[in-house]
């Protein structure tokens, strides 16, 4: 069963790059569900914050207003930051941040479970941010699953030790235009495998599911946009009278 | 004994290396290698600080005015749903 892979947003030459989260439940791997919302016991190694989260889930699916609300209010400030770091762009951020949980209330049913509700909503919101970037420009770089094998981006260009805590010289808003201007400045293939494993603090396996790619693919996305953010913070952070650059 | 890695070989490893991925004959050629080659000392530890960084990124709270849409637009699809 593919629920939305087909509609019209698909329609614009690319094919989709993930597959929706309704097909990666499909795979057969699927644990049984109840009728009516999950049975606990068939996953007894989850945690009892997974057990909360699916007890939300559940009741949110029956129609618990305030459970969909709890779910959200846990999520919406990372899927809005993972939507500005994808897309640049507020309007856009905000659109993604909606639709991406208006999906989620809509397709409730399909989540089984098998994973962390946050990485089930994340991909939706990886697909949805990447459309935007889409419609927005004839971008090729939006897509993930191109081969980018260059070595070009391993290359590294600056080489200066920075203080023991570069950070502590920036106010928090100061830091934080760094942080975010050195990411807007990555291919939105880096920004995103970036933002997911190392700001969200997924495992390279939940990133690689979120965003359909394999493991190494993954790596190696996520060394290429580790180096270059490296690369543009060696500017600010690197030790005072130490310029001493040096090339690869 | 064994041979040198090359800084190019380092740095394919390096990620692997800073998550603490790589089995043991990898990790010991890798601590050699900074031991002796400064450049991919400095590399390795900036780019330990960069992951830092980011980790230590606080989630901003999302702005009201937005948080308050996404549940209006919640509220009218649970409606929507309910007749």
């Amino acid at each position: 069963m593919l629920l939305y892979a087909a509609g019209p947003e698909y329609g614009n030459g690319y094919s989709p790059v993930f597959a929706p989260p309704a097909m990666a439940w499909e795979n057969g791997n699927s644990r049984k569900m109840a009728t009516n919302g999950f049975t606990l016991a068939a996953a007894p190694e989850i945690s009892e914050e997974a057990k909360a989260e699916l007890e939300l889930v559940n009741r949110a699916r029956e129609g618990d207003a305030t459970a969909f609300s709890s779910l959200i209010r846990q999520y919406e400030g990372k899927i809005f930051r993972l939507a500005m770091n994808i897309t640049q762009n507020r309007e856009d951020a905000e659109d993604v941040l909606q639709e991406s949980f208006l999906k989620a209330y809509e397709h409730l049913d399909q989540f089984q479970g098998n994973s962390k509700f946050y990485t089930w909503v994340v991909r939706i919101a990886v697909n949805q941010a990447l459309m935007k970037l889409r419609k927005r420009k004839s971008d090729r770089s939006v897509s993930l699953d191109e081969q980018i094998d260059t070595g070009e981006d391993t290359v590294v260009r600056e080489i200066a030790a920075w203080d023991p805590d570069p950070e502590v010289q920036y106010s928090q808003k100061e830091l934080n235009s760094i942080l975010t201007d050195a990411i807007d400045g990555l291919l939105p293939i880096y920004r995103t495998v970036f933002t997911l494993r190392d700001v969200d603090g997924l495992s390279t396996e939940e990133t690689a599911d979120v965003l359909d790619l394999s493991v190494p693919a993954v790596k190696s996305r996520l060394l290429r946009a580790r180096l270059q953010l490296r690369d543009r913070l060696t500017r600010f952070f690197k030790r005072k009278g130490d310029d001493a650059f040096a090339y690869m | 004994m064994t041979p040198l890695l090359t800084c190019k070989e380092f740095l394919a490893e390096l990620s692997d290396f800073l998550d603490e991925q790589t089995d043991a004959e990898i990790k010991s050629k890798l601590e050699r290698h900074i031991s002796e080659c400064p450049n991919c000392w400095v590399i390795c530890d900036t780019t330990k600080k960069t992951i830092s960084v980011y980790k230590g990124m606080k989630t901003c709270s999302i702005p009201e005015d937005v948080h308050a849409r996404l549940m209006a637009a919640v509220e009218r699809k649970a409606a929507a749903k309910k007749v």
